[in-house]
């Protein structure tokens, strides 16, 4: 075990990731020599030569259409989109090709694409969005998101040996922020099991990515309101653990759905809806949404801080449904 | 009008609030004739008990519902056949034709899923769930109405933490916890009925009436009942009882009571009285009762005390340009009370409201009271003096915020002043009024005030103005 931040624990997975599978390879605009915007590959191209670690042109279409191309072959790229935000460029290949490749002809297409998103730095609309929502919404594709260093290490083996186009959302607030103890071997931690970060009575916070410590600090608050507060991080979005939601909020019957993503269409909306289809007779009161308005990420610090969810949204609205 | 095809009689809404009855008698037997709107059988209800009319003319054919057992709405409790239809006794004894027959509409009453046939009549949970065992709206969430259910606990008996007093999970879990189902009467009800029950229906035909029998009765009665202490015996609360027994519970710890009383010279509606006696006699056939001039005073001063005549609604007060006075009955039997309300009294004048007081009384007594006669009162008034008592602290009807109790009128030494300012004892009439008030809304002081003018009004009865 070694006390590791979110960033350096992705660092560490893919790294041995390459080391034991030489078909797994790194694609992205200046992953190589300069190491990635965010230095998550920095050194590798040392390690693993310009071949395994290479240096895209500013074209997020090559670089996916390029990484389907070689996973049909049998590779298993990874590819780093410099900010989730650009995925969009990449859409077509994603979504009509590598999302539908299998089940159109059965063939594998095993590529990760690694997805620095999410906001709380003044990075404005184009380098702060959580845009894991829309690609939930495609079949064929996974979303994978990550909110501990252990989970961040974990589930990058798993996505990087998963047969599917897997997308790695990996929240940049969390990079140096977060410290944790991570197992020193590789392990592989599975989709579609939610971990409960925290058990309470009361309410369930059902969430995922950054969003899971501010439901932390915020339940913490109101330890001292005498609100005991259970958080369920979902880990994978696509697939997700219905079933550790069910349980959870027959449990509480109370439920706030909490995501750093805007309101509308947000995987929230899934969540609530599976909820009221499986669990009626366990709702002791109206589920809660909490999310970021139906706006783009504002650039402005003190309007950044409205738009996402803070700690003291949070708690106010678990308190609004533990009151009703 | 005859029938022509048979008829279903379902437990009837007996307003917004009610979600179950209890049938207490049976008027017609199965083979008897019936006529349309003729009485078939008397129900009771949270809020009000009546007579149940014949939908239709032709026979009973099939009583589906025993007495004493209670039901949801829309439960079928009985069929109408048109006249000259096989005859009753051969209907009942081969079971399967008439089953089958009515399978598809007999059974989406009362259970909600499982097997149909064997659960008809008794399904007391589910009304539970509805929550509104004491005529209280208050909501309650899909959780809670399941884990009522589950217990066969009537919600309207917890008292809830919830926001506006809702039940909660919590509350519900607590309540079953402490034991509170078991104290659950329905089943209890239902048990002790059935040795009771009158010759007919129930005990001769067991066999052939599986799916209208109750469910089978030794189980439950072990259940619910204990053993009676040597001298004691059970006897089943009805549903009027049990609500009664909520609605009390639940003012008590709703509202702040307190109660003022004061005194009134009554010699002048005395003399009035004993004037309009024979006149509203003769000419209308109505008593102008004590109380009709009381309510007549009270609603005229209520008109100065709007708080008086309001009521908490949340963080809000709510005021009416109108007073519907409800007046706490005594049923015949001795074991039950009812408040029936007289709708608008501000446009009423003596004969009115002592013929509207006459009117809902006796209905009230008759077991004809509508849903609308015992909902929606403002104020009420109560009348614990014919029994010759002088004081009492009665209980709010919720949710208004106060109540005023009316007493026996008492020939008294009184210290007034003769014609010369001096001071002599003179024999007079003297009423005590109390208010009950919640003193979350009136104080102590406007109380008074509301009791001195209301004095003020009956001892200086103008009887041009009212």
């Amino acid at each position: 075990m070694a006390e590791m931040t979110y960033l350096q624990a992705i660092s560490d997975g893919l790294r041995q990731e390459m080391r034991r599978d030489k078909r797994v390879f790194v694609i992205g605009e200046d992953v190589g020599v300069y190491g990635g915007a965010f230095k998550v590959t920095l050194g590798f191209q040392e390690e693993f030569g310009p071949w395994r670690v290479i240096d895209a042109p500013l074209s997020e279409t090559a670089i996916v259409g390029g990484c389907t191309g070689a996973a049909i072959m049998g590779m298993r790229p990874v590819a780093e989109m410099q900010f989730a935000d650009f995925i969009s460029c990449a859409w077509d290949h994603l979504v009509t090709v590598a999302a539908k490749q299998r089940w159109r002809a059965g063939t594998p297409v095993p590529i990760t694409v690694r997805l620095p998103s999410g906001g709380g730095f003044s990075g404005g609309p184009f380098h702060s969005q959580n845009p894991e929502s829309s690609f939930a919404h495609i079949p064929g594709l996974k979303v994978i998101c990550p909110a501990t260093p252990e989970d961040a290490k974990g589930l990058l083996a798993t996505a990087i040996q998963d047969p599917n186009p897997c997308l790695y959302f990996e929240h940049k607030h969390l990079y140096r922020r977060l410290k944790a103890e991570v197992p020193d071997e590789r392990y592989e931690t599975p989709f579609g099991k939610a971990r409960v970060h925290r058990e309470g009575e009361d309410v369930s916070v059902i969430t995922w990515g950054a969003m899971v410590h501010t439901a932390d600090e915020a339940a913490q608050q109101l330890e001292n309101d005498d609100i005991s507060v259970e958080i369920v991080d979902l880990r994978t979005l696509i697939p997700w653990d219905k079933q550790a939601v069910l349980e959870s909020v027959s449990k509480t019957s109370k439920v706030v759905v909490l995501h750093e993503d805007t309101h509308t269409g947000g995987f929230g909306g899934e969540i609530a809806a599976t909820i009221a289809e499986e669990a009626f007779e366990d709702l002791d009161a109206p589920l809660k949404r909490i999310a970021a308005p139906d706006t783009p990420v504002p650039f402005s610090p003190v309007l950044e801080k409205a738009y996402i969810p803070q700690v003291e949204d949070v708690v106010a609205g678990i308190k609004e449904v533990a009151e009703y | 009008m005859a029938t022509t095809s048979t008829i279903d009689v379902v437990m009837p809404q007996m307003g917004v609030s009610v979600s179950e009855g209890t049938i207490t008698k049976w008027l017609k037997q199965e083979g008897e004739p019936i006529e349309a709107d003729e009485s078939l059988l008397e129900i009771s209800t949270d809020k009000v008990d009546t007579e149940v009319p014949s939908p239709g003319s032709g026979v009973v054919q099939q009583i589906l519902v025993q007495e004493g057992e209670t039901v949801e709405v829309g439960t079928k409790l009985a069929v109408i056949a048109p006249e000259g239809a096989e005859a009753p006794a051969a209907e009942e004894t081969p079971p399967e034709p008439a089953a089958a027959e009515e399978a598809p509409a007999e059974e989406e009453a009362p259970a909600p899923e499982a097997a149909p046939p064997a659960e008809a009549p008794p399904a007391p949970a589910p009304a539970a769930a509805d929550g509104n065992g004491g005529g209280e709206k208050t909501f309650v969430s899909p959780v809670v109405a399941r884990i009522a259910s589950e217990h066969g606990v009537d919600v309207g008996q917890v008292s809830g933490t919830g926001r506006g007093g809702r039940v909660t999970k919590k509350d519900i879990l607590a309540f079953v916890e402490s034991g509170g189902a078991q104290q659950q009467p329905r089943q209890e009800q239902a048990t002790p009925a059935a040795p009771e029950a009158p010759p007919a229906p129930a005990q001769p035909e067991p066999q052939p009436e599986p799916a209208a029998a109750a469910p089978p009765a030794p189980a439950p009665a072990a259940a619910a009942q204990p053993e009676a202490e040597p001298g004691e015996s059970y006897e089943p609360m009805t549903a009027m009882r049990r609500g009664i027994a909520e609605h009390m519970r639940r003012s008590l710890d709703t509202s702040a009571h307190v109660t003022s009383a004061i005194e009134v010279d009554m010699s002048r509606v005395v003399a009035i009285r004993k004037k309009l006696k024979g006149e509203y006699q003769k000419s209308y056939g109505v008593n102008p009762t004590y109380l009709s001039f009381v309510a007549r005073a009270t609603v005229e001063t209520l008109r100065d005390y709007p708080w008086i005549n309001g009521e908490l609604r949340g963080d809000q007060i709510v005021t009416r340009n109108y007073v519907n006075l409800g007046f706490a009955v005594e049923l015949a039997d001795g074991k039950g009370l009812i408040v029936p309300v007289v709708r608008h009294t501000e446009g009423l004048n003596l004969l009115g409201m002592a013929r509207s007081i006459s009117d809902i009384a006796q209905r009230a007594r008759d077991k004809k009271l509508l849903p609308d006669d015992v909902q929606g009162g403002t104020f009420t008034i109560t009348n614990p003096g014919g029994y010759g008592t002088f004081h009492g602290t009665p209980v709010i009807s919720q949710p208004q915020a106060a109540i005023l109790g009316t007493y026996a009128v008492v020939k008294r030494p009184w210290v007034i002043q003769d014609d010369r300012g001096e001071d002599v004892i003179a024999i007079r009439p003297i009423m005590n009024l109390t208010l009950t008030y919640d003193h979350r809304l009136v104080d102590g002081a406007l109380a008074g005030r509301f009791l001195r003018d209301l004095r003020e009004k009956l001892e200086s009865w103008d009887e041009d103005a009212y």
